[in-house]
């Protein structure tokens, strides 16, 4: 189980305080999954940092039972004199696994043929994108952080993800973020939405996605004028 | 339902994280190319062989004070990198390690550790290679008293490691500390006991310069050295209480900063 409780998250800004989460809570039981909606800079991001343990809320606690990865696909961690196996091991070593028997794996998953032994400096934005993905699944989590703008690449590459992670996984729980409710349609059983630093909930994924369409997202009209 | 760690499983979570972060420190820093990991060692090395040599060549105005000018040189300048050197490279390492905190068993601790251990073995291995090179030589005797030399510069290591811990941390909270450090350091340098022993000091000023932790290690090092032949001024208590005052000042800087880490 994992468990927000109170959760506040306040910023020092040049212009005073900044609340991007004010009292946030809910939790999530092993295996089942929640959609979190949000325009941008509705807090999203922030919300994933606090769950993952990278920030400390200013007030209120995150308490894991379960194993929480990083955030799925997060490739910031990644030094750019290592090679991609190199990270592989970093991360390996981190969480305590062995790093032999993920290999072909991860060099099957991203493709990346003699690169996998070269320095990430010399990688495109697609190959990074498909190491940091394939070294999420390199170590078992009970609860993946999905920042859906993270896991950005071609239709193969969703598939294969989608994949690896609804499929093969599907008994595991997990957070998605997104500013896109169709996405959440169609990941999730459950959605909130984030908004001024509240966290709204609905008995049901369509009634948020409702609300999100019709409260928070401009009419066309609105856009024109 | 919340899980507890214990103090054991704790320990063997931070051995593990620690390895990790060292192996990718060393890379990160050293590449694999040339030498690699090896200017760990070499880099100290070539600093203090520069300063060796310049003193020898500049210092013959300390013949007749019955110290070797090259002995005198190696272990005032190791002794400098070893406390100088943990404090610079934890300057700013929190903020160009904070990705890392994203895995939950990295903490902003390990990250300072990391970077302070490194800085010891690196200092100590020069220090050791170059003494055994210029005993060989003959250009420097053995230590009179090793125990007490491993003893000076253990309690260095302590100062360089707890002072590493403010300057890092510190400099998370505010980027004045950043500022401020370098010419702190700087200034430090001529007054830390590398270039002098404090016997040669006016009686007024040996008080004023005995305030500084780092001078005790050095004179205790120096006195491992060379025994009597300069008579030492050193508190090795007065050293090991500043030290314990700068590590719990340290951890609860480090503290502060986990708590306030922002991306």
């Amino acid at each position: 189980m994992l468990s927000v409780e109170h959760v506040s998250k306040v910023y020092t800004t040049r212009h005073g305080k900044h609340r991007v989460l004010d009292d946030v809570s809910f939790t999530l039981k092993p295996g089942r999954n929640l959609g979190i909606l949000g325009r941008n800079g509705a807090g999203k991001s922030t919300m994933i940092r606090l769950i993952s343990g990278a920030e400390s809320p200013t007030s209120g606690r995150i308490v894991r039972g379960m194993r929480v990865s990083w955030p799925l696909a997060f490739g910031g961690a990644f030094q750019a004199h290592l090679t991609g196996l190199d990270n592989l091991k970093f991360v390996c070593r981190i969480y305590g696994v062995d790093y032999k028997p993920l290999v072909p794996m991860v060099e099957e998953f991203t493709e990346l043929g003699k690169f996998f032994r070269e320095p990430i400096a010399h990688y495109s934005h697609g190959m990074l994108t498909r190491l940091a993905f394939a070294l999420s699944m390199a170590i078992e989590f009970d609860c993946f952080l999905i920042d859906e703008a993270m896991v950005v690449g071609d239709k193969r590459f969703h598939d294969r993800c989608h994949y690896e992670l609804f499929k093969k996984r599907k008994d595991r729980a997990y957070i998605l973020v997104t500013h896109d409710a169709q996405v959440i349609r169609q990941y999730c059983e459950n959605a909130v939405v984030l908004h001024d630093g509240r966290l709204l909930t609905f008995p049901d994924v369509n009634a948020a996605y409702d609300y999100y369409q019709e409260t928070l997202m401009p009419k066309p009209e609105e856009i024109e004028r | 339902m919340k899980s507890e760690t214990t103090f054991f499983q704790a320990a063997v979570i931070q051995r593990r994280v620690l390895h990790a972060l060292m192996l990718r420190e060393l890379i990160t820093r050293f590449g694999r190319e040339n030498l690699g990991v090896l200017w760990l060692v070499g880099e100290p090395m070539i600093f203090t062989l520069g300063v060796t040599t310049l003193w020898s060549a500049a210092g013959l105005a300390h013949g007749g004070t019955g110290i070797p000018i090259v002995a005198f040189a190696v272990s005032g300048y190791s002794s400098v990198l070893m406390w100088r050197n943990s404090a610079s490279q934890c300057s700013e390492g929190i903020g160009s390690n904070k990705p890392l905190l994203f895995h939950r068993a990295v903490l902003v601790i390990d990250v300072l550790l990391t970077r302070i251990a490194l800085e010891v073995a690196g200092a100590t291995s020069s220090f050791i290679i170059l003494s055994l090179i210029f005993i060989y030589t003959g250009w420097m005797s053995p230590p009179t008293d090793l125990l007490l030399v491993i003893q000076g510069w253990s309690m260095l290591a302590w100062f360089g490691a707890s002072l590493a811990l403010i300057i890092g941390a510190g400099t998370a909270l505010t980027p004045i500390v950043h500022r401020i450090w370098h010419p702190v350091a700087y200034l430090l340098f001529p007054l830390s006991g590398a270039a002098f022993m404090v016997e040669w000091l006016p009686v007024k000023f040996q008080k004023l310069v005995l305030l500084l932790p780092m001078v005790h290690g050095v004179e205790a090092i120096r006195h491992g050295y060379f025994g009597n032949a300069v008579p030492p001024h050193y508190d090795l208590r007065y050293m090991a209480i500043c030290c314990l005052l700068q590590t719990l000042v340290g951890m609860l800087l480090v503290n502060e900063a986990s708590r306030r880490v922002e991306f």
